[in-house]
């Protein structure tokens, strides 16, 4: 009896290994008939900007504006979350006693909590009208709509891990650096960020991870154009244009495709990029921390 | 100390039930549609999102008609509707166009039985614009040179308005791809064989559509007529420069004047039987037909 | 300098460079509260102003009745219905694995590269997009194994999805049992799996109840994975049938029926996806304020 058990703990302990060959097995085994087909050219995938799954006459799978969205909207987003979420962190870690500590790292948790559905609703609602009065643009589902919510989004993850990161240095790094007569704010700048520096890399990679991934926000948030942000002309980059993420293309189109078309087939390619681009995103973070635990 | 050892139990032994379940799903399943547990007669009705909602208002009326049968609506485009009656995982396909040759063939070899057609009503697709926008007429071909592929017509100032936020951009509002509202569009508006042109927002549903040329004073949208709101306008629509431009209403749509209207269908797999049968008789039925007008649609005359 | 000089401070001659260094000290603190604050009041905005929005549908007859007029008045029983179902079945399946694979990696498992590898799994899959889960349930449960879209697929599909929710929080509980707990056991001549399940698993239960919460929380919010796999737009329910979903049927779901009426059903009353919008958000939040309580109970009440 006993030995059944342990078999079945032992299976069940494999089963998140088990989960992840399988998710990439079935998204690749769904999406194969065409990416080993001659007519498939992986590059055309990659670097052109026309998608036209669904035309008749003659279909394009040209996902370049797709991934401009998801990188416009997730380094926007970035650029808001990192700053705020690694000062939230010092404020949390360093500044505040420790009621106000355990009452701020609840509020950041139910945060983390709230559905992405609620945030596209947000997004395409209170957002959109906001958006449109504060810059004058004439439509609000736009990249900074979503970088917003994406940003709000992710933050919580980024507190937390730098939060650990900032911890898991010494007390003694600390207590050296007040002896010589610092301030505060000259030790966590000159002590703990760069002693604390891998574990906050991972921080921000996992809110990047969290801020691809994201689907039903930006699907809600960011207006849904086959659109890439970006031009000749300065600024160069117009966090006021709408844009579609690779996420957004699969969850908008997916429902509507036979099985087995080529259309259908595609957006389980798109799936399978998104799965290369989080997982080497988790990877590099996961890498990154566990260096840190080897020191 | 001893409750807590009993949950303990109790988690394990649902434990093993489920991880057993669960490692083999395919024993549990196979049921496909209508096998559930439920004493009720399912009837899955999927596809057309201009539909939708219509179909919801028939499923919920019919709810008091026959409370043993439960309908199922869901979304998502007439592709959806068609792929899950090819697939078999639905009783009738909302659409919004006519099959295809090659989904009719599909349907045949996969499933041995021919799609058979009804129509349910007429939807008249209106193309919206903010209220406050000087515009009350468009023609066809201006608006394939607005929404198609290759279209010189950007700027408000083209069509000779002024869009009340200054705003010269026309801001495109589509929908995504495969929707019959997107494919209808594109084939008696874009024209055959055009594509539109990338960068309109693709939205997710009629409703969506008609929302944001709402609350965006320099877009232009099409959508069905029965989505208007008072935040927008539907412009009167020509066939060509010169030709007298109708509005989209019950009569106009009826007569076949205003350009751009269309059938609705539903299609079931075969003749329908049974609970579908009744259900699809009930919809022509004039109670059917009146939740049809209710619903902003054209009934079919008799 | 507002504030009178403590003992402390007496003894320190108030240079020009003390004061500078306070006047930056005083700054960075005050940025880093703004900076918190920038995190914290959206939240607290938020739920007000989506509150004051959804004030006049919200009721208790919201929660129980029926949608009608075509969802654009009415309650959102089958909605609410339909999550409570999926929740459910999803736990049923996700709670046994996700505590198991714990009791695996934190009581069997040695610490070497194959132990890496499950570690680095469990990781990813919480990275995995919810859109790429979605594909999978498609392609796994619905299409493969051939459940068809169901209640039952898109629960498989949200186990899988918060399958790492569970193993990260039990592991955490399990290795906050003491290892002479366990030592004392093995020393009686205990085997490995009666120590487990006898002390390990009954000292840490609350943990694992902490972590099956947020699976909860965490499953009644998802979208994007049961759009494809069993979620329906709308569903005839008779009002008050509680059984009113088979495990082989689709079913509404609260976080889809939310972007439905945002999206696709016109002439809806402001206030009801508002309203939909607080019910999910509210359900949400107190499943975790309540893990977040049961957390805080189990820190202060552990007996070593």
């Amino acid at each position: 009896m006993e030995k059944v058990i342990e078999f079945i703990i032992r299976v069940c302990g494999i089963s998140a290994v088990i989960f992840v060959f399988a998710i990439f097995g079935f998204v690749f085994w769904e999406g194969r008939e065409l990416l080993i087909s001659g007519e498939f050219n992986f590059w055309k995938f990659l670097f052109t900007k026309e998608w036209y799954p669904a035309s008749e006459s003659n279909p394009r799978f040209g996902v370049l504006a797709l991934i401009a969205g998801t990188a416009s909207v997730t380094v926007l987003a970035m650029a808001i979350a990192v700053p705020f979420g690694l000062g939230a962190a010092i404020y949390i870690s360093e500044f505040c006693g420790s009621r106000l500590r355990e009452a701020l790292k609840v509020i950041i948790e139910l945060l983390a909590a709230i559905p992405s559905v609620v945030w596209g609703f947000i997004g395409l609602t209170i957002m959109n009208e906001l958006i449109m009065k504060l810059f004058g643009a004439p439509i609000g589902l736009t990249v900074l709509n979503g970088a917003i919510i994406l940003a709000l989004m992710s933050v919580p993850i980024i507190v937390s891990i730098s939060e650990d990161a900032l911890k898991a240095v010494p007390d003694s790094y600390r207590e050296a650096a007040i002896g010589l007569g610092v301030t505060r704010w000259q030790m966590v700048y000159k002590v703990l960020l760069p002693s604390a520096k891998n574990g906050l890399l991972a921080a921000v990679l996992l809110g990047i991870g969290r801020a691809v991934g994201e689907t039903m926000a930006v699907l809600m948030a960011t207006g849904h154009a086959v659109h890439i942000p970006f031009d000749g002309t300065p600024p160069f980059f117009h966090p006021l244009d709408s844009v579609r993420t690779l996420t957004a293309t699969i969850a908008a189109e997916l429902g509507e495709t036979a099985r087995g078309s080529e259309h259908y087939q595609v957006l389980f390619v798109v799936g399978i990029l998104l799965f290369s681009i989080t997982f080497a995103v988790n990877l590099t973070a996961d890498l990154v921390v566990k260096g840190i635990r080897d020191k | 100390m001893k409750e807590k050892k009993i949950l303990c139990q109790v988690l394990t032994t649902l434990g093993f039930a489920t991880a057993a379940a669960f490692l083999f799903p395919s024993c549990g399943g196979g049921g496909g549609a209508g096998a559930g547990g439920a004493s009720k007669t399912l009837i899955q009705n999927a596809g057309s999102d201009t539909m939708v909602n219509l179909a919801q208002a028939w499923a919920e009326a019919y709810a008091t008609v026959d409370p043993g049968v439960s309908v199922e609506v869901s979304g998502g485009g007439s592709g959806t509707g068609i792929a899950a009656l090819i697939n078999g995982t639905t009783h009738i396909a909302n659409c919004s166009r006519a099959m295809k040759d090659k989904e009719i063939t599909k349907a045949k070899n996969q499933n041995d039985a021919e799609p058979k057609l009804f129509t349910m009503g007429l939807d008249a697709l209106a193309v919206y614009v903010h209220k406050d926008n000087p515009l009350e007429k468009i023609t066809i071909a201006q608006l394939g040179q607005i929404f198609g592929e290759g279209g010189t017509i950007t700027k408000w100032t083209q069509l000779g308005v002024k869009a009340s936020d200054g705003n010269d951009e026309i801001i495109r509002v589509s929908r995504q791809s495969n929707s019959g509202t997107y494919v209808y569009f594109k084939e008696t508006v874009v024209s055959k064989g055009k594509e539109f042109k990338l960068g309109s927002r693709d939205l997710h549903g009629s409703k969506d559509v008609v929302e944001l040329v709402g609350k965006t004073p320099s877009a232009i949208g099409y959508s069905g007529m029965g989505y208007a709101t008072e935040e927008v306008k539907m412009l009167r629509i020509a066939t060509e420069t010169g030709n007298d431009a109708y509005e989209p209403n019950l009569e106009n749509a009826q007569s076949g004047k205003y350009p751009i209207a269309r059938p609705l269908f539903m299609y079931t797999l075969g003749d329908p039987k049974g609970a579908t049968k009744a259900y699809i008789d009930w919809c022509l039925s004039e109670a059917g037909q009146k939740v049809v007008v209710d619903n902003g649609y054209i009934p079919i005359s008799k | 300098m507002s504030t009178p000089p403590t003992e402390n401070s007496m003894r320190f001659a108030e240079t020009e460079l003390v004061r500078k260094k306070q006047l930056s000290e005083r700054i960075a603190q005050f940025a880093f509260l703004m900076m918190t604050l920038a995190m914290v009041l959206p939240l607290l905005l938020i739920v007000t102003y989506l509150i004051y929005k959804a004030m006049p549908a919200l009721s208790l007859g919201f929660l129980f009745d029926l949608p009608s007029r075509g969802m654009r008045a009415g309650g959102i029983w089958p909605a609410l219905l339909g999550t409570i179902y999926l929740v459910v079945v999803s736990l049923v399946i996700a709670a046994p694995i996700g505590v198991l694979a714990a009791v695996y990696l934190n009581e069997y498992a040695q610490d070497n590269w194959f132990t890496r590898i499950i570690n680095l799994a469990v990781i990813n899959l919480a990275g995995v997009p919810s859109i790429v889960h979605a594909l999978f349930g498609l392609g796994a449960f619905v299409l493969f194994a051939g459940i068809g879209r169901s209640v039952l697929a898109a629960s498989l599909t949200l186990a899988v999805m918060t399958l790492p929710v569970i193993i990260a929080s039990t592991k955490e509980a399990l290795s906050a049992v003491p290892m002479s707990f366990r030592e004392a056991c093995w020393n009686m001549g205990v085997s490995r799996w009666k120590t487990i399940r006898g002390v390990v698993l009954p000292n840490s239960i609350s943990g694992i109840l902490t972590g099956i919460i947020l699976q909860v929380s965490r499953a009644a919010g998802e979208t994007a994975p049961i759009m494809f796999t069993g979620a329906v737009f709308y569903k005839a329910v008779q009002k008050g049938d509680v059984f009113a979903y088979g495990l082989l049927d689709q079913c509404m779901a609260l976080a889809m029926h939310l972007f439905t009426i945002s999206t696709q059903v016109p002439g809806v009353d402001e206030a009801i996806p508002f309203a939909t919008a607080v019910v999910l958000l509210g359900t949400v939040l107190l499943v975790n304020a309540a893990a977040i309580i049961m957390r805080i109970i189990l820190r202060t009440r552990k007996k070593w």
